[in-house]
């Protein structure tokens, strides 16, 4: 099971690079995106409240990170998808899909950080705390999108259907990550944020376990 | 008679639930005043909402389990009949609110997550709209149903509680057992929450049979 779930991560990782068009395509929507924010809300550097700052973050990060997964089931053909499931269990591959995604969208994560930080300041004191909350963050974002990206891949797959299906869904995490760094950028001590932490992680593993089991039910048809 | 008691059930108690929740002596109590009548008809509709979700959910597994399309019937109309009570809940609190907060919407993280929670299964409906064969219908939608409602738990009973909220039993504000000391408003509060959950029900079932003559006229069409 195991060396089925690295097999098939390597295979994402080749084949995204060798379509390097689309990973980076995606790069640039994150720094454009924080561009267009930097522009749009006028704020020279060091002038945006902290609030604002983080709300912005993540927003960014949810559109990009709704954008790079969304193609985690089209960027295959018909006929290749055939061929995975006939060599390949459900479960191997949703998970192999969740744990490449989970690093895709950390890189998205941690390059949307950098240019915050550079062009909006870097208002964030504990930043062991933030990065721990981006990997949660990563994970909960990666499990849930995956999951609905393989359900709006079989309704023809349109940006719409994968938006609405995906924000109703995200919210819970979302709004536990913002919760999380808010914390870290006030450099609150650990324990304040503990159960906060905790919390996302349980809406983490429901997500992945939800999407572990229903994955088989989704792949046959 | 077997088959219709819970019906009579239902319209019995809700005329209980109209009689004595409207006319019935209520505890005197500040902000709240007569506005804690809204317990039977407002807090009633989220019972009977997550209690049909709940049946909505089961027979979506057993479609899985089984592929019968009849089991779909019940998930959807089920799900719209949750989605009808989430809808009131929403106005019936939001009235509510106008008159004990001051406004229709005050951003409290109950109605937050209760809107939130209602575009996800409208989200449900537009998803099950796009696919056009109805045993895919019935399958992605099942999927759908019980991952959203997988997603739907922990937003609407654990993130509310981590801030404070506005409503009764929250944030420092008195619940419904500091209010409720002689157990009066019990003796209407738990009828309702069957009454209108049966009443749901009935709705949900009655369509259902409509969905299965129409797909059976359908064949018998496409047969002849």
């Amino acid at each position: 099971m195991w060396k089925e779930i690295s097999v098939l991560i390597s295979k994402e990782v080749t084949l995204e690079w060798r379509q390097k068009f689309a990973l980076n395509g995606i790069l640039l929507y994150v720094v454009s995106a924080v561009f267009i924010t930097y522009l749009s809300v006028g704020a020279k550097q060091g002038n945006i409240s902290s609030p604002t700052w983080n709300a912005l973050y993540w927003i960014i990060i949810l559109f990009s990170a709704v954008n790079a997964v969304a193609k985690s089931f089209v960027q295959e053909h018909q006929g290749r998808q055939l061929y995975y499931y006939m060599i390949a269990s459900p479960e191997a591959i949703i998970l192999s899909k969740i744990i490449y995604n989970t690093g895709l969208t950390l890189i998205l994560a941690l390059l949307g950080y950098g240019v915050f930080s550079v062009i909006l300041g870097n208002p964030v004191q504990d930043q062991g705390l933030f990065i721990l909350n981006l990997v949660l963050g990563a994970m909960g974002f990666s499990a849930s999108l995956t999951m609905v990206s393989g359900i709006a891949s079989k309704a023809g797959n349109n940006a719409t259907l994968m938006a609405i299906l995906s924000f109703p869904v995200i919210i819970p995490i979302l709004l536990m990550a913002i919760r999380i760094s808010k914390n870290a950028m006030d450099g609150l001590d650990w324990n304040v944020s503990m159960d906060k932490l905790i919390t996302l992680l349980a809406i983490n593993a429901i997500v992945a376990v939800t999407g572990y089991i229903l994955f088989p039910y989704l792949w046959r048809s | 008679m077997r088959q219709s008691w819970w019906k009579i059930l239902a319209i019995a108690l809700l005329l209980y639930t109209l009689i004595a929740g409207l006319l019935m002596e209520a505890p005197r109590l500040p902000i709240l005043n007569e506005t804690i009548r809204a317990l039977h008809f407002h807090v009633t509709m989220w019972f009977g909402m997550i209690l049909m979700l709940v049946v909505a959910v089961y027979y979506s597994i057993k479609y899985l389990r089984t592929n019968d399309i009849r089991n779909d019937d019940l998930a959807i109309e089920f799900t719209n009949s949750a989605i009808l009570f989430g809808v009131l809940g929403i106005v019936t609190g939001m009235l509510w609110a106008k008159f004990t907060w001051g406004d229709y919407w005050s951003g409290d993280p109950k109605q937050n997550a209760a809107a939130i929670g209602i575009l996800m299964y409208f989200a449900y409906l537009i998803l099950r709209n796009s696919l056009t064969d109805s045993q895919q219908r019935a399958r992605i939608g099942a999927i759908y149903n019980i991952f959203a409602f997988a997603a739907f738990i922990p937003l609407i009973f654990v993130l509310p509680r981590l801030t404070d909220s506005l409503h009764p039993g929250n944030g420092g504000n008195p619940g419904f057992n500091a209010y409720d000391l002689d157990s009066k408003l019990r003796a209407v509060f738990y009828p309702a929450i069957i009454g209108w959950t049966l009443l749901g029900s009935w709705i949900a079932t009655v369509r259902v049979r409509m969905r299965r003559v129409e797909r059976t006229i359908e064949d018998r069409m496409i047969n002849s």
